[in-house]
């Protein structure tokens, strides 16, 4: 049964994606059909995942052997499940939003082009998740970062789309060779491609294989997962994607890495060295910090959240590094935590950075602009979409009672239950990473409230901003699905806890009691360091709120208010350009961090031969992108110089050409002859 | 019974709060040769706050409107976990001490969004420092109660409260004393008092807090002063029973119980005279040096923990 679920939902894909053909490319029949399908597939994926989650009873699929490789087998267990759900849920509430999203691409731009890649995008994400295969696990990679890559450069008339298009085509491309070395390594040792026999045979590989097979793996799918300091295509190839794709990039395209990573580490890999966990921990701790600095510097709306990408991956690494730990502690309790708090995350950046990149794609549909500086007041304009992006700031910003507190407290807990630790160094430096997490976690909310303040508040920046209208109602659906899902994660988690509790108990193969629900929605670690219950905390929140408002209502009567200007220090005429900017209000960061920012400002003053004819002012202030300069530019170089000491040999002369073509086949025919 | 005394106790806190601040400014006046207000003062100045009439910018939003009740509710709700002078605390036993930092950080989040809701200049600035510290503060805060639950095993305050109150003074004090330093270095910038902030001023460009809600009046800036004293009054009692848990009651005798309030009071009054002393004797930093002093903080925070480190095992 959840078989025939499976196959209808790869038919809808496939169908959304060829559908948009048959009809005027430009047209709206097109449009409507591709995301109608795209949203009865996701829909159709969200039933058969959460069965298999609640069930608790996997499913396997295999094809015909028509296939060049053999039988492309599937299975979905409970962590492809987990992940079928988190990809089919997002894409549903993405898919919907894009109904209203698309229009104004109608009669611009080839709709079926757009919804082609589109459902393949989506088709691909599930397949990579559910395949058993090495090869074909390959092959569906590839199509997800094809796919992905004709969507950053869907608008492809601008030249940053093609900028930024072919440094992720590059550096994706860099990952997948790493990806297939590992497996490659894994199928020397097994003599498959079988995810089944990988699994078989991890006992017998040696330390040195396993090592490189975990350094190669980390290195390829790190890289998709936009982990720092393989990040640098993320920034740039997100945001230049349509809004809803944007949100599927973010929200779970990098979160299959983390996907691949556990089936990787967990299940091909047996017996774990201490030293990854730590790697692990120090990598994620990296991409916090980094991912939030750099994200505080921005005033593009959508590269900012794309930075703030970057620093949940880090969230999401730091759990998974503490499950690694206490895997090779042999402390099942402390590592399923751990994992949870992982797999929470990935379910929870998931709902509120595609709401937010939603939001982002509504202001940037209604204004045409990204760039903060442009925007303003557009609370009153779009108050839906305020409200919305509200929520998913409150959410990221890990504020209680949304669900970005729920995997945030647990990170915590699980990084600190690392005092429990034998190791002196892990005893002191866990509460210092759950340390420099509090610190990251206080800078993303000054970075959500400059968001939010700067797009929303104040007087608006441009005339587009003050003309822009509120987004019609697919659009509005979309994010409301996603806005209550936010608030829907929190209160929901003792049950998803258990359901997570599960899936960890799988991937890390355990035997484990879980404790049962404890009353009032109470959570707590297997130390019981921390305690928190989201209903109280929410259920007091609005008895407080609602009893607050009518104490004071009653007690004092109604608000008596007049209305005026607002303070302007006597000197009247307040202009939107005296408000705060993006770039004001994160200066004192980047003044306390110049270290790391290096920034450079540059002022142009221009006058008529005294100082007070001043006819223009113009003023620069760069920040240095620190990975791109010390370890990505040097490479760069290597490659050009070598590049160009190879060129020597091409002289342009087809004969020269045939020659070397020639004296290769005779070298291949010695090789031959000799290695018999 | 439990519950009937953590109840009164939220009271207690709401209450007392604007004392604090006054005591802290007859401090400073006496320092300076004035009387002072009397301790009735504050709460005629709330109460009058409380009956004015407001002035709300044209521009501002529902942002705006939301914020005083969104700020008082998350202080409230913070001082539902806290425990003052009883051992236990309303919703203690539903939230550690990471949900109440973050309590906070719900209502500063909000104070400062609203700060930038009406479009002046010093809404702006003051919610970009008012984060921008906050940020550095927060490591600081959690360090500290991180190596205090590496002793006592729990982040929830009244295990550690309870756990700190069974051993010897000289012990708790030896092994606390510098996360003791580093939250009273954060309780001074939370609170927005000198070095960090200058409460009285509005004619400055180093306002911080001020300038958020200077666009407040009446109702709404009642509600937001006397949150920001509750906060403040709650960082205090932090620092009072968690470094100094003792006279903490467990029993309900009424006469003992009169003595629990009496020293826990005492407690207070004591660590807003150091307070205000540091406020009398210092003068405001410059905004860039005051992340010295939070980078003092934390320093203090990982030695204590380190010292947690050697000593506990």
């Amino acid at each position: 049964m959840p078989q025939l679920f499976f196959i209808l939902q790869v038919v809808f894909y496939l169908l959304g994606a060829g559908v948009g053909f048959l009809f005027s490319k430009r047209g709206s029949t097109a449009r409507y059909l591709i995301h109608f399908l795209a949203i009865v597939g996701s829909g159709t994926g969200i039933v058969y995942s959460l069965g298999v989650l609640i069930s608790g009873r996997s499913f396997t699929f295999q094809t015909l052997p028509l296939l060049p490789m053999g039988i492309a087998s599937f299975e979905c267990d409970l962590l492809s499940a987990f992940f079928v759900f988190v990809i089919s849920f997002l894409s549903f509430a993405c898919s919907i939003y894009a109904l209203g999203y698309t229009q104004e691409y109608e009669h611009k731009r080839s709709v079926a082009f757009l919804g082609f890649f589109y459902n393949i995008f989506l088709l691909s994400m599930i397949l990579v998740v559910m395949v058993r295969h090495a090869f074909y696990f390959l092959v569906f990679w590839e199509l997800m970062s094809l796919a992905s890559y004709f969507l950053v450069i869907y608008e492809h008339e601008k030249p940053e789309a093609r900028k930024a298009g072919f440094l992720y085509f590059v550096m994706t491309h860099i990952g997948t060779a790493f990806i297939m070395f590992a497996f490659l390594l894994l199928f020397v040792n097994s003599g498959s491609f079988s995810f089944d026999v990988f699994h078989l045979k991890a006992a017998s590989l040696s330390p040195v294989w396993k090592n490189l097979v975990f350094i190669f793996a980390l290195i390829g799918f790190g890289t998709k997962a936009g982990m720092i300091p393989l990040h640098i295509w993320l920034p740039e190839a997100h945001p230049q994607a349509p809004s809803h794709v944007s949100a599927l990039m973010s929200g779970v395209m990098i979160k299959t890495a983390i996907y691949a990573l556990l089936r990787v580490i967990f299940g091909f890999l047996g017996n774990i060295p201490s030293w990854w966990g730590s790697l692990i921990l120090s990598l994620g701790i990296l991409s916090v910090l980094l991912g939030i600095l750099y994200a505080l510097m921005e005033h593009d709306l959508k590269k900012l959240l794309a930075f703030s990408s970057i620093e949940n991956i880090g969230v999401i690494f730091l759990g998974m590094g503490m499950a690694l730990v206490f895997v090779s502690a042999k402390n099942g309790s402390l590592a399923s935590f751990a994992l949870i708090a992982a797999l929470y995350h990935v379910l929870n950046h998931a709902a509120f950075k595609g709401l937010l990149f939603l939001g982002a794609g509504s202001v940037l549909s209604r204004t045409h602009t990204r760039n903060m500086e442009q925007l303003g007041g557009l609370i009153k304009k779009m108050p839906f979409t305020a409200g919305s992006f509200l929520i998913g700031s409150l959410a990221i910003s890990a504020l209680p009672p949304f669900n970005g507190f729920v995997s945030e407290w647990m990170t915590f807990l699980s990084l600190l239950s690392g005092i429990q630790s034998d190791k002196i160094g892990m005893r002191f430096f866990a509460p210092v990473l759950a340390a420099i997490l509090g610190l990251a976690g206080a800078l993303v909310a000054m970075c959500f409230v400059k968001a939010m303040g700067v797009t929303f508040l104040g007087m608006p920046r441009s005339s587009e901003a003050s003309n822009a209208q509120e987004v019609p109602l697919s659009m509005k659906v979309g994010k409301a699905i996603l806005s209550s899902s936010c608030l829907l994660f929190a209160l929901l988690a003792p049950w998803l806890v258990r359901l997570l509790g599960h899936v960890a108990k799988e991937v890390l193969s355990l035997e484990l009691e879980f404790p049962s629900l404890r009353p009032l929605g109470l959570l707590t670690d297997p130390l019981e360091l921390g305690r928190f219950s989201p209903w109280l905390v929410f259920l007091g929140f609005f008895v407080v709120l609602i009893g607050l408002i009518f104490v004071v209502r009653f007690s004092l009567g109604k608000a008596t208010f007049r209305i005026g200007p607002s303070w302007d220090c006597g000197t009247p005429g307040l202009l939107p350009r005296m408000q705060y900017s993006a770039t004001g209000y994160s200066k004192p960061i980047r003044r306390i961090f110049s270290f790391l920012y290096q920034p450079t400002r540059r002022v142009e003053i221009e006058d008529e031969g005294h100082e007070i004819l001043r006819t223009a002012k113009r003023f620069e202030s760069r920040i240095h992108p620190l990975f791109e300069e010390i370890l990505y530019r040097p490479v760069l170089k290597l490659i050009l110089t070598l590049s160009r000491k190879v060129r020597r040999i091409q002289t342009g002369h087809i004969q020269l050409y045939l020659s070397y073509i020639f004296v290769t086949l005779i070298l291949l025919l010695v090789y031959v002859r000799m290695s018999r | 019974m439990n519950m009937a005394l953590s109840f009164f106790q939220i009271l207690l806190i709401v209450a007392v709060a604007p004392s604090v601040s006054w005591w802290i400014k007859k401090m400073k006046a006496t320092s300076q040769n004035r009387i002072g207000p009397t301790l009735l003062q504050v709460y005629s100045d709330l109460g009058k706050l409380f009956r004015k009439e407001m002035v709300v910018s044209e521009r501002a939003s529902w942002i705006f409107h939301a914020m005083p009740y969104v700020l008082f509710s998350t202080t409230l709700l913070a001082s539902l976990i806290v425990p003052a002078f009883f051992k236990y605390s309303f919703l203690g036993f539903a939230g550690d001490v990471i949900v109440l930092i973050y309590l906070f950080a719900f209502g500063k989040f909000f104070l400062a969004l609203a700060a930038l809701d009406t479009g002046t200049t010093f809404g702006g600035m003051g919610s970009s420092r008012e984060m921008t510290l906050s940020s550095l503060a927060e490591p600081a805060l959690l360090l500290s109660f991180f190596a205090l639950a590496y002793d006592a095993r729990t982040l929830s305050l009244e295990g550690i409260i309870s756990h700190f109150g069974n051993q010897s003074p000289v012990e708790v004090l030896f092994f606390t004393s510098l996360a003791f330093g580093a939250i009273f270095l954060v309780t001074i910038a939370e609170s927005g008092r000198i070095p960090v902030d200058n409460p009285a001023t509005h004619l400055e460009l180093t306002m911080i807090h001020e300038a958020m809600i200077l666009e407040y009046s009446g109702r709404y800036l009642a509600l937001i002063e006397w949150a920001h004293q509750i906060k403040q009054f709650l960082f205090l009692s932090l620092l009072a029973n968690v470094f100094f848990p003792w006279g903490l009651m467990n029993t309900r005798t009424f006469t003992e119980l009169g003595l629990s309030v009496l020293v826990f009071l005492s407690k207070i009054f004591i660590l807003a005279f150091i307070m205000g002393w540091i406020e009398i004797h210092s003068a405001k930093l410059r905004l860039f040096r005051v992340p010295d002093l939070l980078a003092i903080a934390f320093v203090l925070a990982v030695i204590s923990l380190l010292g947690q480190l050697i000593v506990v095992r």
